[in-house]
């Protein structure tokens, strides 16, 4: 049983052991400060790329919330107009095939924030590490101008072990986000073959967009409809206007000569 | 005396502070040992604030090593328990 000493010490007893590791494997001091700047630079290039995948990841995310808002949003306009043409049970389906994508939203959109946050937190992390291996390059100018073997180790060791620090520090960053980043590129890509096999495209877009066509089909029967309507009130305006034209031209003169020679005819003939 | 928070970088603390500090860490240090998941979160977060509220953060280019290291806000009693040996440092 390890006698309590707390989390704190226990920790930095952990990265303190790997610093003094890497300087016992050092002969010269000097050699340790050259190295080490070696193995710095390595790190911030290896952060900066953990930036940029980071931001990728997140980009890729940030289209596939985009074009799933595109399909919701198209959903709900097709639910609007089913229930505009009377067809509840056609939006009753829009609606269920968009609550389908509003999970699938809602899960790439944590997604995007955790992406966001671990982009921001390794960008902080460079930022910090690139601060302290500008002031450990300074430092290791001096110490190696004014070497004198023994005060020069001391100051080798303080630096070297802050340093080391930060960088185990960064280290853990960068794995931390490569794990995250490599489990939303796994579940974007399963995104993205959904997608490509028209799974999720076909709900709403696609050549069988059965809700689409049951509108286009309402909507066209629905023309063709307007169109009977209008021809029918067309014809039903102009028809008594030829019917009733006659009986109005018979009270003008122009046909009254005509009636009453008519009308007098069967009198003559009598 | 400088407290590094992993993930966030590292703060100026007043010795003042320290055996508070203590206090909490091993309430978190109890919790890791039982694997008592419902404990350990407030405890991390309990140290975290404490070590925020009386802690200032360091120049960037300071290179001072730190006397004492916390996990990262977001870690889990794992990831804490890996911190706690070799195992938990990217080898190198």
């Amino acid at each position: 049983m390890v006698a309590p000493m707390g989390v704190m010490k226990r920790v930095t007893m952990v990265f303190r052991a790997k610093a003094n590791r890497a300087l016992d494997r050092m002969e010269d001091p000097r050699e340790t400060l050259d190295y080490s700047y070696q193995t710095q630079l390595e790190l911030l290039q290896k952060v900066r790329r953990g930036v940029a995948d980071v931001a990728t990841s997140r980009k890729r995310v940030e289209l596939q919330i985009n074009t799933l808002q595109q399909n919701a949003g198209k959903l709900d306009r097709q639910a609007r107009d089913s229930l505009a043409a009377g067809r509840e049970d056609l939006a009753r389906e829009a609606l269920t095939r968009k609550a389908g994508i509003q999970t699938q939203l809602d899960d790439l959109q944590t997604q995007y924030a955790s992406l966001q946050g671990e982009e921001e937190k390794l960008t902080q992390a460079s930022q910090r590490l690139q601060a302290k291996v500008d002031a450990f390059r300074t430092r290791k100018e001096t110490i190696k101008a004014t070497y004198t073997a023994a005060e020069a180790q001391t100051r080798i060791n303080e630096a070297f072990t802050g340093i080391s620090e930060e960088m185990g520090d960064v280290g853990l960053a960068i794995q931390r986000a490569e794990d995250k980043t490599a489990q939303m590129k796994a579940r974007a890509g399963a995104i993205d073959e959904l997608m490509a096999s028209g799974a999720l495209d076909d709900m709403v877009s696609g050549p069988h967009d059965d809700i689409q066509a049951e509108l286009d089909r309402m909507g066209a029967t629905h023309g063709v409809d307007r169109e009977l309507e209008r021809m029918k009130a067309e014809i039903a305006q102009s028809a008594p206007r030829q019917i009733e034209g006659t009986p109005a031209a018979s009270s003008d003169g122009a046909t009254a000569p005509a009636s009453t020679t008519s009308t007098s005819e069967p009198s003559e003939q009598e | 005396m400088i407290v590094r928070i992993l993930g966030e970088g590292q703060l100026e603390v007043p010795e003042s502070a320290v055996s508070e500090l203590n206090q909490l860490d091993a309430t978190l240090e109890a919790a890791v040992e039982r694997g008592d998941e419902a404990a350990f979160r407030p405890a991390l977060a309990a140290l975290l604030a404490k070590v925020r509220d009386v802690g200032s953060p360091t120049e960037a280019d300071d290179l001072r090593p730190s006397e004492l290291i916390i996990p990262q806000p977001d870690a889990t009693m794992a990831e804490v328990r890996k911190l706690l040996t070799d195992e938990g440092l990217i080898p190198g």
